[in-house]
C-alpha cells in the first residue's frame, strides 16, 4: 500500500478492509514510544501452513468486481482493481474475468486441439504435445473491448473507481507455443486468409482472426506468470493475440480452422461492431488503440494534502508506448511522466509524475502517445466522430476530479 | 508486422510445394485428424451458409419449440418478455441511425446462416448443443419469422436459408487490412 497520511483512510474506503491490529496502535497517543507488537514476541505459521499462498488477510478487500449486475452471471465481467495494484503485472486471481458462459472445468489430459480446414495435414494435439513444441514467453495486456463504457453521457457514474472505469484490462507474462510454429506443422494451403478459433467452453465461443496476425505474434498460451492458466483465463490452453481485443483471444481453446474468408460469427457481427452515427457498423477493428489511465489518485480515494506521486497505466495495441503526460489543471497544461522500463509492446506501461497537492479542487488527465505517434484522442473528438453508441473500442482521455476535501471521483 | 508479410508471403506464393512442406516442418508433433475423429466439432456455418448441414425445419415447428425451449429467457415473441433488453431477438429495424438505435437479429445481424450457427453451437444457454439440425432450423426460421423476413409457411434448409436477405446485410464496413 501507499506511503502517506491518506494511506489508512483509503485503504478502509476502497478496499472496504479490516485493518486487524491497527486498533491500539492506531489509536496511540501522538509522541507515544512504538509498541512491540505480538507478531515479534512469538513465533509465526509454519512454513508448510499453505502449501499455495495468498495474499495477507489484511488485502482482502482488494479483489475482481462486476461494474453492473447481470441477469445470467455466467456471461458478466469482471474487473481487476487496477487502483490497487503496483507495477505492470496482474496478479492471475485478479485477473479480469468476461465469460460467455460461465468458466468451464476442463480436464486437461481430454482436451484436445484440432487444426484443420485448408491446411496439408489436418492434425489433433493433446495438451502433452503442445508442451513438446519450442516455447515462447511474452509480456502483453489484455483489455475487453468494452472496456472504459463511457460512449453515453448517462451511463457514466461520478462514483466510479479506476476498477470500475479501466479494469477490464490486465497484464500478464503468457507462456506457450507460436502458433506459426503450429500452423508449420499442419502446412497452410494456398488461398487461406483467415482462421476461426473456438473454445470449448458452453458458448463454444469462436471469432475469425485474419492469417496474417496468426502468423505474426499469436501464441497459444498454456501459461500465465509462471503457472498454468487459471481457469478463468482458458485453462487449459488459449489463443493470445497481443493488442487485440480480448474476446479475439479465445479461451479453453479447441479448434483452428484454416479458410479463405472470416464467419462472421455472432461475436463479430451482433457483438464487438461498433456501430457508428450513419447507422453502418465498424468490424474486424481488432487492436486496441492507444490508451492510459491514472490509478493514483483515483475515483473513490480521498487523497490528502501534501506529497503525491501521481501514477498510472498506459498502453496500446499497435506497439510500445512512447510518452505520456500528465495534467494537474484540466488539460491547460501538460507534463511529461517518467515511464518506467520495461517498455514493451502491446504491454502495459507504467507512469509516475512527482507533485504536491495543495487543497485545490481540480481535475487530473493523463495522455499517452505510441510509438506510431497516435495520441489518445478528448472524449469530445472520440465521440464526435463515433456517435454515442459504438459501444466498444473506447480510447478518450479520462479525467478525474479532485474535490478540494481530497474526494477522487469521475470528472466528465 | 512487416516480418509477418514477408512469412506469409513464403508461405503462400512459395508454390504448392513450399506451401504442402514448409522447411520447418520437422517436428512430427500431432494424430492426424479424419473427417469422422473431428465431425462432432466441426459445426461452424460461415455467413454465406458455407457448412450448413442436410435438414429442414419449418417455421410452425419453431414456434412450438420456441414456446417450450426459448421464450422463457428471450421473451414469447422475441420482444415482450425478453429478460433484458439485449436479450430480444427481434424488432428494431430501421433504428440504426437513430437515437436510440436497437440492434436484434432482424435489426442488425448481416447474414442468416449465423443465426443457425450460433443456435448450435450456444443455445439454449441451460442446455447448449443438444437440439438437432433440424430442430436448429426450424427455431431459426421461427427467430426470422419474427422479424418479418420469412413468411409463416415457411421451410428452412441449406439453400432456403443462406438465401433470406438481412436487412441490414450490408450495414458493416471491414476496417481496411492495414489498419486492422
Ligand atoms: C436460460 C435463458 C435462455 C434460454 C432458454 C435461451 N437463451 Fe438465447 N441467450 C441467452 C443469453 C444469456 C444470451 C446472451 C449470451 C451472451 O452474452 O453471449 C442469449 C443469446 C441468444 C442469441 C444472440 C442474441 C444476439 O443479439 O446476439 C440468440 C439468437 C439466441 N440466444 C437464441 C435462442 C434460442 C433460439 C433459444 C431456444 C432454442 C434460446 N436462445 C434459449 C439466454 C437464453
Amino acid at each position: 500500500m501507499r506511503r502517506g497520511p491518506a494511506l489508512p483512510r483509503r485503504t478502509l474506503l476502497q478496499g472496504g478492509l479490516t485493518l486487524a491490529g491497527t486498533g491500539a496502535a492506531a489509536a496511540a497517543t501522538p509522541g507515544a514510544p512504538l509498541a512491540i507488537p505480538e507478531w515479534t514476541r512469538e513465533q509465526g505459521a509454519s512454513v508448510l501452513a499453505a502449501p499455495y499462498g495468498s495474499p495477507s488477510p489484511h488485502e482482502r478487500g482488494v479483489v475482481r468486481r462486476p461494474r453492473r449486475s447481470a441477469v445470467f452471471p455466467q456471461t458478466l465481467s469482471c474487473n481487476t482493481p487496477l487502483q490497487h495494484l503496483h507495477g505492470i503485472i496482474t496478479p492471475n486471481g485478479l485477473h479480469f474475468i468476461r465469460d460467455h458462459a460461465g468458466t468451464p472445468d476442463v480436464d486437461p489430459a481430454q482436451h484436445r486441439l484440432v487444426v484443420h480446414g485448408m491446411v496439408a495435414r489436418p492434425l489433433i494435439f493433446t495438451m502433452d504435445d503442445l508442451l513438446r513444441f519450442p516455447s515462447v514467453s511474452r509480456l502483453h495486456f489484455l483489455e475487453c473491448a468494452g472496456n472504459t463504457p463511457f460512449w453515453r453521457t448517462g451511463a457514466i457514474k461520478a462514483t466510479w473507481t479506476a476498477q470500475d472505469t479501466h479494469g477490464l484490462l490486465s497484464c500478464a507474462e503468457w507462456t506457450g507455443v507460436r502458433l506459426a510454429d503450429v500452423l508449420a506443422e499442419v502446412g497452410v494451403q494456398p488461398g487461406a486468409a483467415w482462421l476461426l478459433a473456438e473454445g470449448a467452453d458452453a458458448a463454444a465461443l469462436t471469432r475469425s482472426v485474419p492469417l496474417e496476425k496468426a502468423l505474426d505474434d499469436a501464441i497459444l498460451a498454456y501459461a500465465q506468470n509462471g503457472e498454468r492458466l487459471r481457469p478463468e483465463q482458458g485453462y487449459p490452453l488459449r489463443l493470445l493475440l497481443p493488442g487485440y481485443e480480448g474476446n479475439t483471444n479465445i479461451k479453453w481453446l479447441r479448434r483452428i480452422k484454416l479458410g479463405d474468408a472470416p464467419w462472421e460469427t455472432r461475436e463479430e457481427t451482433s457483438r464487438y461492431t461498433e456501430l457508428q452515427p450513419d447507422g453502418r457498423a465498424r468490424q474486424f477493428g481488432f487492436v486496441m488503440e492507444v490508451k492510459s489511465v491514472i490509478t493514483h489518485p483515483s475515483g473513490g480515494e480521498a487523497l490528502g494534502a501534501g506529497y503525491c506521486e501521481i501514477s498510472g497505466l498506459a498502453w496500446s495495441g499497435r506497439g510500445r508506448i512512447r510518452r505520456v503526460e500528465v495534467s494537474t489543471d484540466g488539460g491547460a497544461t501538460w507534463r511529461d511522466a517518467a515511464l518506467q522500463a520495461p517498455v514493451l509492446d502491446s504491454c502495459l506501461t507504467r507512469f509516475r509524475l512527482p507533485w504536491h497537492w495543495q487543497g485545490e479542487a481540480l481535475v487530473l488527465q493523463s495522455r499517452a502517445t505510441d510509438e506510431t505517434g497516435a495520441v489518445q484522442p478528448t472524449r469530445a473528438a472520440l465521440v464526435g466522430k463515433q456517435g454515442e453508441h459504438a459501444e466498444y473500442h473506447y480510447n478518450a482521455i479520462h479525467a478525474w476530479r479532485v474535490a478540494a476535501d481530497g474526494q477522487v471521483s469521475v470528472a466528465l | 508486422m512487416r516480418c509477418s508479410r514477408l512469412i506469409l508471403a513464403a508461405l503462400l506464393l512459395g508454390g504448392p510445394a513450399a506451401a504442402q512442406e514448409p522447411a520447418n516442418r520437422d517436428l512430427g508433433i500431432g494424430v492426424p485428424a479424419t473427417p469422422a475423429m473431428i465431425a462432432p466439432w466441426n459445426i461452424d456455418v460461415r455467413g454465406d451458409g458455407k457448412g450448413l448441414p442436410p435438414g429442414h425445419g419449418s417455421v410452425a415447428e419453431g414456434e412450438a419449440l420456441y414456446a417450450t425451449a426459448c421464450a422463457s429467457c428471450h421473451g414469447k415473441d422475441g420482444v415482450h418478455g425478453a429478460l433484458s433488453p439485449a436479450l430480444r431477438l427481434a424488432g428494431g429495424i430501421g433504428t440504426l441511425a437513430s437515437a436510440k438505435p436497437e440492434r436484434t437479429v432482424g435489426s442488425y445481424w448481416p447474414y442468416a446462416p449465423t443465426l443457425f450457427d450460433y443456435i448450435r453451437r450456444a443455445m439454449p444457454f441451460t442446455a447448449p448443443q443438444s437440439l438437432t439440425d433440424d430442430q436448429v432450423y426450424a427455431v431459426a426460421g421461427y427467430v426470422l419469422f419474427l422479424n418479418g423476413l420469412v413468411p409463416h409457411d415457411a421451410v428452412l434448409d441449406a439453400r432456403s436459408l443462406a438465401a433470406v436477405k438481412m436487412p441490414n446485410r450490408d450495414g458493416f464496413r471491414p476496417v481496411p487490412p492495414a489498419d486492422r
